[in-house]
Protein backbone atom coordinates (compact mmCIF):
# COMPACT_ATOMS: atom_id res chain seq x y z
CA UNK A 1 0.00 0.00 0.00
CA UNK A 2 1.71 3.36 -1.19
CA UNK A 3 1.19 6.25 1.41
CA UNK A 4 2.27 9.82 1.44
CA UNK A 5 4.73 9.47 4.56
CA UNK A 6 8.21 8.95 5.16
CA UNK A 7 8.77 6.21 7.88
CA UNK A 8 5.67 4.99 10.20
CA UNK A 9 7.47 5.50 13.11
CA UNK A 10 7.49 9.37 12.39
CA UNK A 11 3.49 10.19 11.11
CA UNK A 12 2.25 11.34 14.16
CA UNK A 13 5.05 13.66 14.88
CA UNK A 14 5.52 14.72 11.09
CA UNK A 15 1.42 15.44 10.99
CA UNK A 16 1.99 17.86 14.41
CA UNK A 17 4.70 19.84 12.18
CA UNK A 18 2.18 20.20 9.71
CA UNK A 19 -0.58 21.58 12.09
CA UNK A 20 1.88 23.45 14.01
CA UNK A 21 3.15 25.39 10.29
CA UNK A 22 -0.66 25.48 9.05
CA UNK A 23 -2.33 27.02 12.09
CA UNK A 24 -1.07 29.68 13.96
CA UNK A 25 -3.48 29.78 16.62
CA UNK A 26 -2.47 26.84 17.97
CA UNK A 27 0.54 25.90 19.97
CA UNK A 28 2.16 22.55 19.36
CA UNK A 29 3.91 20.73 21.31
CA UNK A 30 5.58 18.08 18.81
CA UNK A 31 7.65 16.09 21.60
CA UNK A 32 5.17 16.05 24.28
CA UNK A 33 2.26 15.57 21.93
CA UNK A 34 -0.27 18.09 23.06
CA UNK A 35 -1.77 20.63 21.14
CA UNK A 36 -3.43 23.76 22.62
CA UNK A 37 -4.95 27.03 21.41
CA UNK A 38 -2.70 29.37 22.26
CA UNK A 39 -4.36 31.69 24.34
CA UNK A 40 -4.45 29.25 26.95
CA UNK A 41 -5.82 29.20 29.93
CA UNK A 42 -8.38 31.69 29.62
CA UNK A 43 -9.63 33.37 32.73
CA UNK A 44 -13.07 32.29 33.96
CA UNK A 45 -13.13 29.72 31.50
CA UNK A 46 -13.35 25.83 31.69
CA UNK A 47 -10.99 24.43 29.73
CA UNK A 48 -12.39 21.19 27.56
CA UNK A 49 -9.39 18.71 26.92
CA UNK A 50 -10.22 15.63 24.50
CA UNK A 51 -7.79 12.93 23.18
CA UNK A 52 -7.56 9.29 21.59
CA UNK A 53 -5.18 7.92 18.91
CA UNK A 54 -4.19 9.40 15.95
CA UNK A 55 -5.97 8.54 12.49
CA UNK A 56 -9.30 10.50 12.81
CA UNK A 57 -8.32 13.34 12.06
CA UNK A 58 -9.36 16.15 11.81
CA UNK A 59 -10.32 14.61 15.36
CA UNK A 60 -9.05 15.78 17.94
CA UNK A 61 -6.36 18.53 17.21
CA UNK A 62 -8.55 19.97 14.50
CA UNK A 63 -11.36 20.95 16.77
CA UNK A 64 -9.04 22.98 19.49
CA UNK A 65 -9.65 26.57 19.39
CA UNK A 66 -12.10 29.53 20.85
CA UNK A 67 -15.82 28.20 20.82
CA UNK A 68 -14.16 24.34 21.38
CA UNK A 69 -11.16 22.43 22.85
CA UNK A 70 -8.60 24.55 25.02
CA UNK A 71 -6.51 21.37 23.93
CA UNK A 72 -6.16 17.71 22.50
CA UNK A 73 -3.63 15.21 23.31
CA UNK A 74 -3.41 12.71 19.99
CA UNK A 75 -1.74 8.83 20.56
CA UNK A 76 0.09 6.57 18.59
CA UNK A 77 -2.17 5.69 15.24
CA UNK A 78 -5.77 3.76 16.87
CA UNK A 79 -3.70 3.71 20.16
CA UNK A 80 -5.26 5.94 23.08
CA UNK A 81 -2.76 8.76 24.24
CA UNK A 82 -0.99 8.40 27.73
CA UNK A 83 -1.98 9.91 31.11
CA UNK A 84 1.18 12.56 30.85
CA UNK A 85 0.02 14.00 27.65
CA UNK A 86 -3.46 14.74 28.97
CA UNK A 87 -1.71 15.74 32.75
CA UNK A 88 0.22 18.16 30.93
CA UNK A 89 -2.80 19.33 28.60
CA UNK A 90 -4.81 19.83 31.62
CA UNK A 91 -2.41 22.00 33.68
CA UNK A 92 -1.75 24.07 30.45
CA UNK A 93 -5.42 24.85 29.85
CA UNK A 94 -6.37 25.27 33.80
CA UNK A 95 -7.46 28.61 34.45
CA UNK A 96 -8.83 27.65 37.91
CA UNK A 97 -12.28 27.20 36.46
CA UNK A 98 -11.50 23.23 36.60
CA UNK A 99 -10.80 20.96 32.81
CA UNK A 100 -13.21 18.56 31.62
CA UNK A 101 -11.93 15.76 29.76
CA UNK A 102 -14.24 13.85 26.97
CA UNK A 103 -13.46 10.97 26.72
CA UNK A 104 -14.38 8.29 23.91
CA UNK A 105 -15.42 5.11 25.27
CA UNK A 106 -12.53 2.56 24.46
CA UNK A 107 -11.02 0.69 27.24
CA UNK A 108 -7.41 2.01 26.50
CA UNK A 109 -8.82 5.66 26.69
CA UNK A 110 -11.12 5.17 29.97
CA UNK A 111 -7.94 3.97 31.56
CA UNK A 112 -5.37 6.83 30.38
CA UNK A 113 -7.74 9.60 31.19
CA UNK A 114 -8.42 7.83 34.67
CA UNK A 115 -4.98 8.01 35.70
CA UNK A 116 -4.14 11.12 33.75
CA UNK A 117 -7.36 12.85 35.93
CA UNK A 118 -5.66 11.53 39.39
CA UNK A 119 -2.36 12.98 38.51
CA UNK A 120 -3.91 16.36 37.23
CA UNK A 121 -6.13 16.25 40.41
CA UNK A 122 -2.79 15.60 42.66
CA UNK A 123 -1.62 18.77 41.44
CA UNK A 124 -5.18 20.77 42.75
CA UNK A 125 -7.14 21.05 39.22
CA UNK A 126 -10.63 20.06 39.37
CA UNK A 127 -11.52 17.77 36.47
CA UNK A 128 -14.22 16.50 34.88
CA UNK A 129 -15.56 13.85 32.28
CA UNK A 130 -17.88 13.10 29.89
CA UNK A 131 -17.77 9.32 28.01
CA UNK A 132 -19.20 9.88 24.51
CA UNK A 133 -20.47 6.46 23.75
CA UNK A 134 -22.99 6.53 21.04
CA UNK A 135 -22.68 3.92 18.52
CA UNK A 136 -25.54 1.82 18.51
CA UNK A 137 -23.99 -1.10 16.49
CA UNK A 138 -22.08 -2.65 19.93
CA UNK A 139 -24.85 -4.02 22.18
CA UNK A 140 -24.26 -2.36 25.40
CA UNK A 141 -24.14 -5.33 27.85
CA UNK A 142 -22.39 -6.92 30.21
CA UNK A 143 -20.73 -9.00 27.45
CA UNK A 144 -18.79 -6.05 25.38
CA UNK A 145 -16.72 -3.04 26.54
CA UNK A 146 -20.12 -1.16 25.80
CA UNK A 147 -20.49 1.01 22.99
CA UNK A 148 -17.90 3.03 21.40
CA UNK A 149 -17.30 6.80 21.62
CA UNK A 150 -17.78 8.03 17.32
CA UNK A 151 -19.52 10.68 16.00
CA UNK A 152 -21.25 12.62 18.43
CA UNK A 153 -17.61 13.84 19.50
CA UNK A 154 -18.13 16.06 17.63
CA UNK A 155 -21.09 17.58 18.74
CA UNK A 156 -20.42 17.14 22.38
CA UNK A 157 -17.22 18.68 22.22
CA UNK A 158 -18.56 21.65 20.15
CA UNK A 159 -21.81 21.77 22.37
CA UNK A 160 -19.92 22.07 25.55
CA UNK A 161 -17.08 24.16 24.03
CA UNK A 162 -19.83 27.06 23.65
CA UNK A 163 -21.04 26.33 27.05
CA UNK A 164 -17.62 26.62 28.64
CA UNK A 165 -16.79 29.97 26.15
CA UNK A 166 -19.82 31.44 28.21
CA UNK A 167 -17.85 30.99 31.38
CA UNK A 168 -20.73 28.62 32.65
CA UNK A 169 -19.45 26.65 35.72
CA UNK A 170 -17.53 22.74 35.27
CA UNK A 171 -20.49 21.07 36.66
CA UNK A 172 -22.79 23.17 34.18
CA UNK A 173 -20.22 22.22 30.84
CA UNK A 174 -19.95 18.65 32.13
CA UNK A 175 -23.79 18.04 32.52
CA UNK A 176 -24.19 19.43 29.09
CA UNK A 177 -21.89 17.48 27.69
CA UNK A 178 -23.28 14.49 28.89
CA UNK A 179 -26.75 15.21 27.69
CA UNK A 180 -25.40 16.12 24.61
CA UNK A 181 -23.96 12.57 24.60
CA UNK A 182 -27.48 10.94 26.33
CA UNK A 183 -29.06 12.85 23.40
CA UNK A 184 -26.70 11.03 20.61
CA UNK A 185 -26.84 7.48 18.31
CA UNK A 186 -24.29 6.47 15.44
CA UNK A 187 -24.08 3.84 12.93
CA UNK A 188 -21.34 3.13 10.82
CA UNK A 189 -20.74 1.63 7.74
CA UNK A 190 -17.26 0.47 5.75
CA UNK A 191 -16.99 -0.15 1.53
CA UNK A 192 -13.52 -0.93 2.15
CA UNK A 193 -10.84 -1.97 4.73
CA UNK A 194 -8.18 0.06 7.09
CA UNK A 195 -4.18 0.35 6.43
CA UNK A 196 -2.66 1.56 9.31
CA UNK A 197 1.31 2.22 8.20
CA UNK A 198 2.90 0.52 11.01
CA UNK A 199 1.20 -2.89 9.55
CA UNK A 200 0.96 -1.66 5.46
CA UNK A 201 -1.85 -3.61 4.66
CA UNK A 202 -5.51 -4.11 5.18
CA UNK A 203 -6.70 -4.91 8.72
CA UNK A 204 -9.19 -6.97 7.31
CA UNK A 205 -10.53 -8.86 4.45
CA UNK A 206 -12.99 -7.27 2.60
CA UNK A 207 -13.90 -8.88 -0.75
CA UNK A 208 -15.31 -6.40 -3.71
CA UNK A 209 -18.57 -6.24 -3.84
CA UNK A 210 -19.25 -6.98 0.25
CA UNK A 211 -19.96 -4.05 2.78
CA UNK A 212 -19.29 -4.48 6.16
CA UNK A 213 -22.24 -3.01 8.68
CA UNK A 214 -21.41 -1.21 11.87
CA UNK A 215 -18.00 -0.73 11.63
CA UNK A 216 -15.72 1.06 14.29
CA UNK A 217 -13.13 3.87 13.47
CA UNK A 218 -10.53 1.73 13.88
CA UNK A 219 -10.03 -1.23 11.66
CA UNK A 220 -12.39 -3.57 14.17
CA UNK A 221 -14.42 -4.98 11.89
CA UNK A 222 -17.87 -4.47 12.54
CA UNK A 223 -21.42 -6.86 13.33
CA UNK A 224 -22.40 -8.12 9.88
CA UNK A 225 -21.05 -8.40 6.20
CA UNK A 226 -23.19 -8.01 3.17
CA UNK A 227 -23.80 -7.51 -0.74
CA UNK A 228 -22.99 -4.33 -1.23
CA UNK A 229 -26.09 -2.25 -1.06
CA UNK A 230 -27.01 1.31 -2.59
CA UNK A 231 -26.72 4.74 -0.97
CA UNK A 232 -30.38 4.71 -0.46
CA UNK A 233 -30.45 0.92 0.73
CA UNK A 234 -27.27 2.18 3.22
CA UNK A 235 -29.18 5.07 4.50
CA UNK A 236 -32.47 2.99 5.36
CA UNK A 237 -30.14 0.11 7.57
CA UNK A 238 -28.43 3.14 8.82
CA UNK A 239 -31.11 5.28 9.78
CA UNK A 240 -33.27 2.78 11.21
CA UNK A 241 -30.95 1.51 12.96
CA UNK A 242 -30.36 4.42 15.11
CA UNK A 243 -33.75 5.28 15.43
CA UNK A 244 -34.70 1.71 16.90
CA UNK A 245 -32.59 3.02 19.61
CA UNK A 246 -33.37 7.12 20.00
CA UNK A 247 -37.04 7.95 19.45
CA UNK A 248 -36.40 11.70 18.70
CA UNK A 249 -39.17 13.85 20.60
CA UNK A 250 -37.76 17.08 18.66
CA UNK A 251 -35.62 18.26 15.99
CA UNK A 252 -32.25 17.18 15.83
CA UNK A 253 -28.59 17.33 14.96
CA UNK A 254 -27.05 15.58 11.66
CA UNK A 255 -23.62 14.88 10.74
CA UNK A 256 -23.29 12.86 7.56
CA UNK A 257 -19.49 11.94 8.12
CA UNK A 258 -16.84 10.41 5.77
CA UNK A 259 -14.42 7.62 6.89
CA UNK A 260 -11.70 9.35 5.40
CA UNK A 261 -11.60 7.79 1.56
CA UNK A 262 -15.65 8.47 0.61
CA UNK A 263 -15.78 11.32 -1.69
CA UNK A 264 -17.64 14.26 -0.87
CA UNK A 265 -19.49 13.78 -3.82
CA UNK A 266 -21.13 10.04 -2.36
CA UNK A 267 -21.30 11.94 0.76
CA UNK A 268 -23.77 14.51 -0.29
CA UNK A 269 -25.69 12.36 -2.36
CA UNK A 270 -26.09 9.79 0.97
CA UNK A 271 -27.11 12.74 2.71
CA UNK A 272 -29.83 13.17 0.36
CA UNK A 273 -31.38 9.53 0.96
CA UNK A 274 -30.71 9.76 4.78
CA UNK A 275 -32.58 12.97 4.79
CA UNK A 276 -35.13 11.39 2.69
CA UNK A 277 -35.30 8.25 5.48
CA UNK A 278 -35.82 10.62 7.88
CA UNK A 279 -38.46 12.83 6.62
CA UNK A 280 -39.88 9.26 5.75
CA UNK A 281 -39.91 9.03 9.75
CA UNK A 282 -41.19 12.10 10.83
CA UNK A 283 -38.02 13.74 12.41
CA UNK A 284 -37.63 17.16 12.13
CA UNK A 285 -33.54 17.93 10.73
CA UNK A 286 -32.14 21.06 12.77
CA UNK A 287 -29.27 21.32 11.38
CA UNK A 288 -26.82 19.21 8.75
CA UNK A 289 -23.19 18.89 8.98
CA UNK A 290 -21.63 17.06 5.53
CA UNK A 291 -18.00 15.94 5.58
CA UNK A 292 -14.97 14.27 7.32
CA UNK A 293 -14.95 14.78 10.52
CA UNK A 294 -14.39 11.50 12.55
CA UNK A 295 -11.96 9.67 10.29
CA UNK A 296 -10.33 5.97 10.21
CA UNK A 297 -7.32 6.66 8.35
CA UNK A 298 -7.94 5.92 4.80
CA UNK A 299 -11.01 3.59 5.11
CA UNK A 300 -14.17 4.43 2.95
CA UNK A 301 -17.50 4.46 3.84
CA UNK A 302 -19.51 6.99 6.48
CA UNK A 303 -21.28 7.14 9.60
CA UNK A 304 -24.71 8.85 10.64
CA UNK A 305 -24.84 10.83 13.82
CA UNK A 306 -27.62 11.84 15.34
CA UNK A 307 -28.53 14.16 18.15
CA UNK A 308 -32.21 15.19 19.62
CA UNK A 309 -31.40 19.01 20.73
CA UNK A 310 -34.00 21.36 22.61
CA UNK A 311 -33.46 24.78 22.28
CA UNK A 312 -30.57 25.48 24.65
CA UNK A 313 -28.54 22.88 23.13
CA UNK A 314 -29.07 24.26 19.19
CA UNK A 315 -27.90 28.01 20.64
CA UNK A 316 -25.23 26.35 21.82
CA UNK A 317 -24.56 24.65 18.73
CA UNK A 318 -25.00 27.85 16.37
CA UNK A 319 -22.58 29.82 18.96
CA UNK A 320 -19.60 30.83 17.04
CA UNK A 321 -16.47 28.55 17.10
CA UNK A 322 -13.11 28.76 15.10
CA UNK A 323 -10.95 25.67 14.77
CA UNK A 324 -8.86 24.26 12.23
CA UNK A 325 -12.11 22.30 10.71
CA UNK A 326 -15.43 23.44 12.24
CA UNK A 327 -15.37 27.83 12.13
CA UNK A 328 -18.35 29.76 11.86
CA UNK A 329 -19.30 33.13 13.36
CA UNK A 330 -16.46 34.37 14.11
CA UNK B 1 17.19 -15.49 46.08
CA UNK B 2 16.68 -12.85 43.28
CA UNK B 3 18.41 -9.49 43.12
CA UNK B 4 17.74 -6.91 41.29
CA UNK B 5 20.13 -7.69 38.50
CA UNK B 6 17.48 -11.32 37.87
CA UNK B 7 14.51 -8.16 37.27
CA UNK B 8 16.54 -6.48 35.02
CA UNK B 9 17.62 -9.47 33.16
CA UNK B 10 13.61 -10.49 33.36
CA UNK B 11 12.76 -7.58 31.71
CA UNK B 12 16.04 -7.49 29.23
CA UNK B 13 14.52 -11.12 28.28
CA UNK B 14 10.72 -10.03 28.05
CA UNK B 15 11.41 -6.63 25.83
CA UNK B 16 14.06 -9.25 23.41
CA UNK B 17 10.90 -11.81 23.33
CA UNK B 18 8.74 -9.36 22.32
CA UNK B 19 10.94 -7.89 19.96
CA UNK B 20 10.81 -11.06 18.64
CA UNK B 21 7.64 -11.86 18.18
CA UNK B 22 6.25 -8.65 17.30
CA UNK B 23 4.59 -9.07 13.73
CA UNK B 24 2.91 -12.60 15.53
CA UNK B 25 1.50 -9.92 17.90
CA UNK B 26 0.49 -7.18 15.46
CA UNK B 27 -1.04 -10.03 13.11
CA UNK B 28 -2.91 -11.94 16.13
CA UNK B 29 -4.25 -8.47 16.88
CA UNK B 30 -5.51 -7.81 13.66
CA UNK B 31 -7.74 -10.42 13.26
CA UNK B 32 -9.79 -9.48 16.18
CA UNK B 33 -8.61 -5.81 17.15
CA UNK B 34 -6.61 -3.09 15.47
CA UNK B 35 -3.25 -4.46 14.56
CA UNK B 36 -0.76 -2.68 16.77
CA UNK B 37 -0.18 -4.95 19.91
CA UNK B 38 3.28 -5.91 18.85
CA UNK B 39 4.54 -1.85 17.70
CA UNK B 40 3.28 -0.68 21.24
CA UNK B 41 4.58 -3.07 23.35
CA UNK B 42 8.08 -3.17 21.42
CA UNK B 43 8.37 0.63 22.02
CA UNK B 44 7.01 0.94 25.25
CA UNK B 45 9.59 -1.74 26.27
CA UNK B 46 12.45 -0.42 24.45
CA UNK B 47 11.75 2.82 26.55
CA UNK B 48 11.81 0.80 29.87
CA UNK B 49 15.09 -0.14 28.83
CA UNK B 50 16.45 3.04 28.09
CA UNK B 51 15.20 3.97 31.43
CA UNK B 52 16.75 1.10 33.28
CA UNK B 53 20.10 1.56 32.41
CA UNK B 54 20.14 5.49 32.89
CA UNK B 55 18.44 5.09 36.36
CA UNK B 56 20.24 1.71 37.39
CA UNK B 57 17.55 1.29 40.32
CA UNK B 58 19.36 -1.53 42.74
CA UNK B 59 16.43 -3.61 44.30
CA UNK B 60 13.92 -5.46 42.72
CA UNK B 61 11.00 -3.37 43.76
CA UNK B 62 12.66 -0.65 41.83
CA UNK B 63 13.59 -2.08 39.11
CA UNK B 64 9.65 -3.69 38.58
CA UNK B 65 8.15 0.30 40.09
CA UNK B 66 10.05 2.07 36.98
CA UNK B 67 9.27 -0.61 34.44
CA UNK B 68 5.93 0.04 35.30
CA UNK B 69 5.79 3.92 35.41
CA UNK B 70 7.49 3.50 32.22
CA UNK B 71 4.93 1.21 30.38
CA UNK B 72 2.47 3.63 31.72
CA UNK B 73 4.17 6.97 30.17
CA UNK B 74 4.98 5.68 26.71
CA UNK B 75 2.74 2.52 25.50
CA UNK B 76 -1.08 3.88 25.48
CA UNK B 77 -3.69 1.81 24.62
CA UNK B 78 -5.13 -0.53 26.99
CA UNK B 79 -1.82 -2.65 27.51
CA UNK B 80 -0.10 0.33 28.81
CA UNK B 81 -1.98 1.15 32.05
CA UNK B 82 -2.45 -2.80 32.19
CA UNK B 83 0.80 -3.90 32.13
CA UNK B 84 2.21 -0.80 33.68
CA UNK B 85 0.27 -1.53 36.99
CA UNK B 86 1.00 -5.41 36.89
CA UNK B 87 4.58 -4.62 36.91
CA UNK B 88 3.96 -1.46 39.67
CA UNK B 89 2.25 -2.92 41.88
CA UNK B 90 4.31 -6.16 42.12
CA UNK B 91 6.87 -3.76 42.72
CA UNK B 92 5.49 -2.32 45.62
CA UNK B 93 4.87 -5.12 47.18
CA UNK B 94 8.62 -6.23 46.80
CA UNK B 95 9.35 -2.89 48.52
CA UNK B 96 13.13 -1.78 49.06
CA UNK B 97 14.15 -5.36 49.87
CA UNK B 98 17.78 -5.76 48.14
CA UNK B 99 16.99 -9.67 47.55
CA UNK B 100 13.69 -11.62 47.19
CA UNK B 101 12.53 -15.18 47.44
CA UNK B 102 10.13 -17.21 44.08
CA UNK B 103 7.59 -16.90 46.94
CA UNK B 104 7.74 -13.25 47.57
CA UNK B 105 8.18 -12.60 43.79
CA UNK B 106 4.76 -15.15 43.30
CA UNK B 107 3.21 -13.13 46.14
CA UNK B 108 3.79 -9.90 44.42
CA UNK B 109 2.99 -10.81 41.05
CA UNK B 110 -0.17 -12.27 42.29
CA UNK B 111 -0.88 -8.67 44.00
CA UNK B 112 0.09 -7.11 40.38
CA UNK B 113 -2.47 -9.53 38.40
CA UNK B 114 -5.10 -7.99 41.32
CA UNK B 115 -3.92 -5.00 39.87
CA UNK B 116 -5.17 -5.82 36.37
CA UNK B 117 -8.03 -7.46 37.29
CA UNK B 118 -9.23 -4.41 39.33
CA UNK B 119 -8.31 -1.85 36.35
CA UNK B 120 -9.56 -3.65 34.02
CA UNK B 121 -12.60 -5.28 35.26
CA UNK B 122 -11.92 -8.24 33.35
CA UNK B 123 -12.60 -12.08 35.08
CA UNK B 124 -11.19 -15.41 33.75
CA UNK B 125 -12.76 -16.52 30.73
CA UNK B 126 -13.15 -12.96 29.10
CA UNK B 127 -10.04 -13.86 26.54
CA UNK B 128 -8.02 -10.66 28.18
CA UNK B 129 -3.98 -11.56 29.54
CA UNK B 130 -5.66 -12.06 33.01
CA UNK B 131 -6.19 -15.66 31.25
CA UNK B 132 -2.55 -16.38 30.66
CA UNK B 133 -1.49 -14.26 33.88
CA UNK B 134 -3.39 -16.02 36.25
CA UNK B 135 -2.73 -20.05 35.60
CA UNK B 136 1.00 -18.50 35.19
CA UNK B 137 0.15 -16.96 39.12
CA UNK B 138 -0.69 -20.08 40.12
CA UNK B 139 1.62 -21.95 38.94
CA UNK B 140 4.45 -20.04 40.02
CA UNK B 141 4.91 -22.10 43.33
CA UNK B 142 6.18 -25.42 41.52
CA UNK B 143 8.46 -23.18 39.65
CA UNK B 144 9.46 -20.50 36.33
CA UNK B 145 9.30 -23.35 33.84
CA UNK B 146 5.51 -24.94 35.20
CA UNK B 147 4.93 -21.05 35.60
CA UNK B 148 6.00 -20.69 31.45
CA UNK B 149 3.93 -23.64 30.52
CA UNK B 150 0.97 -22.14 32.25
CA UNK B 151 1.07 -19.25 30.76
CA UNK B 152 1.48 -20.44 27.59
CA UNK B 153 -1.28 -22.91 26.96
CA UNK B 154 -3.60 -20.43 29.14
CA UNK B 155 -2.69 -18.26 26.32
CA UNK B 156 -3.84 -20.95 23.74
CA UNK B 157 -6.85 -21.54 25.38
CA UNK B 158 -8.07 -18.11 24.53
CA UNK B 159 -8.83 -19.34 20.78
CA UNK B 160 -12.34 -20.77 21.11
CA UNK B 161 -13.15 -17.72 23.94
CA UNK B 162 -15.65 -15.01 23.17
CA UNK B 163 -14.32 -11.81 24.04
CA UNK B 164 -16.22 -9.77 26.27
CA UNK B 165 -13.46 -7.51 27.33
CA UNK B 166 -11.56 -4.70 25.30
CA UNK B 167 -11.72 -4.18 21.27
CA UNK B 168 -12.09 -7.93 20.63
CA UNK B 169 -15.51 -7.86 22.56
CA UNK B 170 -16.83 -5.58 19.68
CA UNK B 171 -16.72 -8.49 17.56
CA UNK B 172 -19.14 -10.43 19.53
CA UNK B 173 -19.08 -14.31 18.57
CA UNK B 174 -16.78 -12.98 15.72
CA UNK B 175 -13.91 -12.95 17.82
CA UNK B 176 -14.15 -16.83 18.69
CA UNK B 177 -11.27 -18.98 17.43
CA UNK B 178 -8.53 -16.45 17.38
CA UNK B 179 -6.10 -16.58 20.00
CA UNK B 180 -5.98 -13.25 22.62
CA UNK B 181 -2.89 -11.08 21.61
CA UNK B 182 -2.77 -10.18 25.02
CA UNK B 183 -2.54 -13.18 26.77
CA UNK B 184 0.26 -14.13 23.83
CA UNK B 185 2.03 -11.32 24.94
CA UNK B 186 1.51 -12.07 29.27
CA UNK B 187 2.99 -15.31 28.12
CA UNK B 188 6.05 -13.99 27.03
CA UNK B 189 6.26 -12.31 30.00
CA UNK B 190 6.42 -14.99 32.35
CA UNK B 191 8.50 -17.44 29.92
CA UNK B 192 11.23 -14.30 30.34
CA UNK B 193 11.17 -15.20 34.23
CA UNK B 194 12.46 -18.80 32.71
CA UNK B 195 15.15 -17.36 30.84
CA UNK B 196 16.22 -14.92 33.26
CA UNK B 197 16.45 -17.88 36.12
CA UNK B 198 18.46 -19.55 33.41
CA UNK B 199 20.99 -16.62 33.52
CA UNK B 200 19.91 -15.06 30.75
CA UNK B 201 18.37 -12.32 29.20
CA UNK B 202 17.90 -13.52 25.47
CA UNK B 203 19.42 -10.67 24.14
Amino acid sequence: MKMLINVPETVVADALRGMAAAYPDLNVDVENRVIVRRDAPVAGQVGLVSGGGSGHEPLHGGFVGPGMLAAACPGEVFTSPVPDQMARAAAAVDSGAGVLFIVKNYTGDVLNFDMAAELAEDEGIQVGKVLVNDDVAVADSLYTAGRRGTGATVFVEKIAGAAAAEGQPLERVEAIGRQVNDSSRSFGVALGAVTTPAKGSPTFDLPPGELELGIGIHGEPGRERRPMMTSGEIADFTVHAILDDLAPRGPVLVLVNGMGATPLLELFGFNAEVQRVLSERGVAVARTLVGNYVTSLDMAGASVTLCQVDEELLRLWDAPVRTPALRWGM
Amino acid sequence: MLDADFFRRWITATAASVDREAQRLTALDSAIGDADHGSNLQRGFAAVLATLEKEAPDTPGAVLSLAGRQLISTVGGASGPLYGTLLRRAGKVLGDAPEVTEAQLAEALRAGVDGVKALGGAAPGDKTMLDALIPAVDALGEGFDAARRAAESGAVETTPMQARKGRASYLGERSIGHQDPGATSSALLIAALATAAEGGSDE
